[in-house]
């Protein structure tokens, strides 16, 4: 019997086949960059716990939201639009006025010794407050602390805090001015155990 | 002498489809490449809130997920309409969470364990009551580093 040369296999299918695991893939996997609110939760409580030290009222941005989702701000009615721009002013202070909080001299680097707003940022919410209102809250309180980073070091270095930072990988000098910033601005975002009165 | 003859002038020749395959195979590793597998099916209804202070989350294989949210609807008739706690694949309560960090844990290098995240997928719906506890729950297991999940928005709307 004489042999015949096996034919060419055609090729013209492959991509048919390619396509289809292509699709697979495509509907199963997830491309979604996750991002979200980056957050610290204090440490356990400890069992013998002496009294936390007394903090005066003048330091203290007190932020309550109820079940309703109603903002109460230092003892105002307020809305979520407005607490950026309040918080913002607490933060920064004014030494001059006495219902801000007080100014402790603190050693700084980069600054040496300069002023610092002891201010604390008390955050309370209810049982029933919904999680869209506790992030707005949130992001907005986390806003004010970024956005008086971010005038401060326009102010001293021309440029902006995350500027800063993404300079801080490749320079020692940027890290420091970074991490300076940050102490003259301390993040004190407290956030009190929940009240349960508008819980049905 | 005809040394330079005239090509035969017929139709055009087929375009070879023969690369196509190889084309397509790259972008199919591509995707392979830059996906990452569903790890979980959802069995709570997450729509995550929008903000604007947000941080990117790195090192995926350093963060666990914690859903929280009512059940989806194929599932409320049984589980009812009350805010669940999801943690891998199963519903759980708040007591499961410490067990779920050491597990968690125990997967990770150890040099690492302090670089974890734990990520909260909290539909916009749900009460701070539940989520408060997990955050308690979440204090006693010592996983301090937290993230609420969110999506980008430029502004925030009353």
């Amino acid at each position: 019997m004489a042999r015949r040369e096996a034919p060419e296999i055609n090729a013209g299918s492959m991509a048919d086949i390619a396509f289809l695991l292509l699709i697979f893939f495509l509907v199963t996997t997830t491309m979604d960059v996750d991002s979200g609110l980056t957050r610290k939760l204090p440490p356990p409580i400890e069992e013998e716990q002496e009294d936390p030290p007394e903090v005066k009222q003048r330091n203290v941005f007190q932020v309550l939201v109820n079940a309703n989702d109603d903002l109460l701000v230092e003892g105002e009615p307020m809305l979520v639009s407005n607490l950026r721009e309040e918080a913002m002013k607490f933060i920064i202070g004014d030494p001059n006025d006495e219902s801000m909080p007080e100014f402790k001299m603190t050693e700084v680097p980069v600054f040496g010794t300069i002023p610092v707003s002891k201010q604390i940022v008390s955050l309370q919410n209810d049982r029933g407050t919904s999680y869209e209102m506790y992030i707005k809250v949130q992001n907005e309180l986390v806003g004010a602390y970024n956005d008086v980073r971010d005038d401060y070091a326009m102010e001293k270095f021309g440029k902006t805090l995350s500027q800063l930072e993404k300079e801080a990988e490749n320079s020692e000098k940027a890290k420091q001015q970074a991490a300076a910033v940050k102490k003259v601005y301390p993040q004190r975002i407290s956030e009190a155990e929940p009240k349960n009165i508008g819980d049905q | 002498m005809s040394k330079f003859k005239k090509k035969k002038s017929g139709g055009q020749p087929a375009i070879s489809t023969a690369s196509l395959p190889d084309i397509v195979f790259m972008l199919l590793f591509f995707f392979m490449v830059t996906t990452v597998m569903r790890e979980v099916t959802l069995k709570v209804k997450v729509l995550t809130p929008q903000a604007t202070e947000i941080n990117k989350l790195e090192r995926k294989s350093l963060v666990s997920y914690i859903y929280i949210g009512e059940p989806i609807p194929a599932l409320q008739s049984q589980f009812g309409t009350a805010d669940r706690i999801q943690l891998n694949d199963a519903f759980a309560t708040k007591n499961d969470i410490i067990q779920f960090v050491e597990a968690e844990r125990e997967q990770t290098d150890p040099a690492e364990v302090p670089l974890m995240t734990f990520s909260m997928k909290v539909d916009l719906e749900s009460e701070m009551g539940i989520v408060t506890d997990v955050k308690q729950e979440l204090r006693k297991a010592n996983a301090l580093k937290i993230n609420y999940s969110t999506r980008k928005t430029d502004a925030i709307i009353d």
